[in-house]
Parts: structure tokens; sequence; C-alpha cells
């Protein structure tokens, strides 16, 4: 048997024990990232094989914490890509601005850049106050820090210029503060944010949502997986409500897509049918009044 | 080299490569029936539905971005996506992801590579050429370690000749060759693996 071909069965064993273990389920992750994350935490941990993690991730809680961060690995930025945010400004909004509050899902939030961006989006569209957005990982490290909404001065530049891209004319240095070291983001921003711990491969619908993000996250999800998520959306959405995936996502492998239309191809934005496809099975029909 | 033999290319290139990669795609016949998988790093805002355009202004055999979950089809020369990691998963599907750079690069060559080594094996072939980084030699390494062919731009004419030493500097790779040599090799190649 060829090396590789051993690595993979210590790898399905290695994700079966986590799952046996602490009811982590990586299984349905796409398996060439996964592979590629373990060979690294092997190789930075001064391990041999993958096999030789095995006794340590069973009996050691805090091992396994750490693989687990390398696991939920949480790139992020403020306004990733800015013409998807430039695009939720001026195709999205205008049509949430009928409701009178509006409750946004932010599905593998990482470190909270996305959250605070998109609340900054809302401030300058004059919609903060009626919103409420939950921004969820399985990361509680990275939830902690978006909760703090503290990140690394050395960035601001890269994130000025996103904000710039995205066509506000407002300025970005207006909702942080900063020390020597970090932006400190504003507080009214904050307190419109709930960040909170939920499993997309475990976890319920929590809430009625608006508008859902779960930008750059199904790319590590294999086809079932993605499905099961899809299906979670689907069941959290209003009929009306947004889905927004990262830029090279789609509703490919989601078994109901023809219940969405594109509404902007480039930005990956969807939004769910107003009403029914199939009008027959509209149980409104069988409450019309009568006109007898 | 037989037909029996070979299952994909991967190619890698960075500063420079787009002239280079069409320099030796060019004279491929419309026929060719070997995937080609190719990273060539781009400025995370680049156009690439313009370059996309302009590979296939300029070369027979389609060229498309790679989208996650694709099946990977001969005949088809795939791009990795500006700011994504390349990989292919056993079922010859592509993922993508946007785990932190490697050596300063989303896509990274040496990403691309080691996956592929992983599913093709023997039957890979990986072309590394012109760049100014270190990208791809690992990889390279690891296809040459899993019984592929392994070939590098020659340095001496590479246009940026870092990336082409770096990968000369940790493998014995099979061949070092001129894009002009890289050309035939590949004509060659399409000669014995021809749909028809
Ligand atoms: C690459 S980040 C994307 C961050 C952000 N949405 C963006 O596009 O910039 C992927 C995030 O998904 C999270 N994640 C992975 N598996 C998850 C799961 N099963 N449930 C919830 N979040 C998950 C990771 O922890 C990580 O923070």
């Amino acid at each position: 048997m060829q090396e590789q071909e051993i690595e993979e069965i210590e790898r399905t064993l290695l994700l079966e024990a986590i799952f046996l273990r602490y009811g982590y389920d990586f299984r349905n992750y796409s398996q060439a990232t996964i592979k590629r994350r373990i060979r690294q935490f092997v190789a930075k941990n001064d391990f041999e094989t993958v096999g030789d993690l095995l006794p340590r991730v069973i009996r050691d809680p805090s091992f396994f914490q750490s693989l687990f961060f390398d696991f939920s690995v949480t790139v992020t930025e403020m306004f990733r890509d800015p013409s998807f945010y430039r695009a939720l400004r001026e195709e999205v909004i205008p049509l949430l601005r009928t409701y009178p509050f509006i409750k946004i899902w932010l599905a593998g939030c990482a470190t909270g850049e996305e959250a605070y961006s998109t609340a900054i989006l809302l401030q300058e569209e004059g919609m903060l106050e009626k919103a409420t957005i939950f921004a969820t990982d399985i990361n509680d490290d990275s939830l902690l820090r978006g909760q703090k909404g503290i990140y690394p001065l050395k960035l601001v530049r890269e994130y000025t210029e996103n904000y710039q891209n995205t066509g506000s004319v407002c300025s970005f240095s207006q909702y942080y503060y900063a020390d020597q070291k970090h932006i400190i983001m504003d507080r009214t921003l904050k307190n419109k944010i709930t960040f909170a711990h939920h499993n997309l491969v475990s976890d319920q619908v929590f809430g009625e949502m608006h508008l859902i993000f779960c930008r750059n996250v199904m790319i590590y999800f294999d086809n079932t997986l993605q499905d099961r998520v899809f299906k979670l959306f689907d069941q959290s959405l209003i009929r009306g409500g947004f889905l927004c995936l990262g830029n090279r996502e789609s509703l490919r492998s989601f078994s109901l897509s023809n219940k969405y239309e594109r509404l902007d191809t480039k930005n990956r934005i969807y939004r769910k049918h107003v009403t029914h496809l199939h009008k027959s099975n509209l149980p409104i029909i069988h409450s019309l009044p009568s006109h007898e | 080299m037989n037909n029996m033999k070979y299952r994909a290319i991967v190619i890698g290139t960075s500063a420079g490569g787009i002239e280079a990669s069409v320099h030796i795609l060019w004279k491929l016949p419309v026929t060719f029936a070997l995937p080609i998988i190719l990273v060539q790093h781009l400025h995370k805002d680049q156009d690439v539905v313009a370059l996309v355009q302009l590979y296939n202004d300029r070369i027979p055999v389609q060229v498309e971005e790679a989208e996650e979950k694709e099946q990977i089809q001969p005949g088809h020369i795939y791009l990795a996506p500006p700011d994504y990691h390349l990989l292919i998963e056993r079922d010859e599907t592509f993922s993508l992801s946007v785990d932190e750079k490697v050596n300063y690069s989303r896509p990274s060559i040496d990403v691309l590579f080691e996956s592929a080594a992983d599913v093709y094996g023997p039957s890979l072939i990986g072309v590394l050429m012109t760049g100014a980084n270190h990208d791809g030699a690992l990889g390279l390494q690891r296809i040459k370690q899993y019984g592929g062919m392994t070939l590098v731009e020659d340095p001496a004419t590479a246009k940026f000749p870092e990336m082409p030493k770096s990968a000369l500097a940790c493998t014995e790779v099979d061949y070092v060759l001129s894009l002009d040599a890289l050309e035939k090799v590949l004509f060659t190649l399409a000669a014995d693996c021809s749909n028809g």
C-alpha cells in the first residue's frame, strides 16, 4: 500500500475519533484542505505521522483544542470583496427598507470583520437602528475576538482602501478609535452584533432571517454537507429574503435551488422567491373567504 | 511517453507567466486529451474574465476558470481563481480554499502541486516556469517524490529566474528546458494522447 493511502486511513480514523470524542464532525469537509491542515499540524508539532496524533487527540482535550483551531481557519477581512458590499448597498438594502425590523445572520463570521462591515453599511443607510445582526461560528476564540472588536492597526490601510471601494462617501476612520497598535470598533456598531457559537453541521435554525451571509464557508464542505446547510438557510429565510455567498460559491449543490433567483450573479446574491412556485400547494388558498 | 501513463498536467508560474504559458500552450491541438491545471499568480483584483479571454484568443484548447466541485475534464485548461487556493480531491473534482497565503501567494503553486501529486501520483506532469519568488519548489518536489514527471524552465532563459532556480535547488528535476523546448515536449505529448 502506498504512503498516501495509509495516510488516508489515518485521517479517516482521526476524523472519526474527533467526532466520537468531541462531537465535531469534519467528515464531510472537503478532504484536500483538511489533509493539508492536518499535515501542517503534524509538522508544526513534530509528529511523524497523522496516526501519531490519535492517542493524544482522544485523551487530551487541550491538544484537541489546538488542532481544532487549526481546522477552523479564520482568514477574513473588513469589506472583503468591495464590489459585493456595493451590490448590497445598491441592490439589497433598498428592498429591505420597507421592513419594520431586519434580522441578519452571518454564518461562519470568523473574527467578526464581516459583521462590522455590514453594521457600518447599515449605519450609513440609516438602517442600523432597526437591525439585529447575529454573527456565528464554531471557533470560540474567533468569536471572542469579534466580540472585543479590536483589530491590528497595521491592517487599517487595506481596510480603508476596501471601504472606499465599496462606493461609500464617508470616512472609515469615524468607525473606530486607534491606539498605537490596534483599532477598537465603535460601540454603537458593537452593540448591534450578537456573537454566538453555532455549528452549521449539527445545529438547527434559531430564528427567521431577512438576510443571510455565508461567505467562503461552503467551499470547505462537500456536496452532501452543502445541501444540508442550504436547507438550514432555506428554513431560516423569510420569503423574499436574501442569501449572500462567497465570490466563488453557488447554489449548484442545493436540491431546492429553484426556490431562489439570482439577484446579482457576479456578487453571488440570491433571493428566495416571494411566492411559492407551485401555487396549488399554497395553504392560503384554503383559507380564502368564500363568496357564498 | 505513451498515452497510458499521464493523466494530468499542472503548471505553475508567476511574474512573466502569462506570456510563458501562451508560449508553451499556443500550439496544442484542440484534441489534446489531458487536463491542464494552471496557477498563475495574479493580483487579487486582476480582471480574471479578461485574462481567460486573452488565453482563449491565443490558445486553441478551451481555457476556463476552475470552479469548486467541478469535475476535471480532459482537454480543458483550468485557471485557479485569484485569491483562492485551488486543490484537487480524490474524485478528481476541484476544491477552493481561502486559507492563509502560502509563500505570500493565494493561489499558491505548492498547494495545487501537492494536492495534485496526492491524487495523480506517477501519472502527473508538473511544469514550473518564470517567477520572482519561491512558490512551487516544494510542490514540485512532492510530484517527483510520488513518481511524476517534473519540468522546469531554464533559469538561464527565464524572464524571472528565481522560481525555477529555487525548484532546482531542492529537487533533481527530470528536465530543465527553454520555453521552446517545453512547447515541443507538450506538442509531442499531444501527438501521443490526442482524442483521435
Ligand atoms: C474563511 S472563514 C470565512 C470568514 C468570512 N465569512 C469571510 O468571508 O471573510 C470560514 C469560517 O467558517 C467557520 N466554520 C467552519 N466550519 C463551520 C461550521 N461547521 N459551522 C460554522 N462555522 C464554521 C470557520 O471557523 C471560519 O471562521
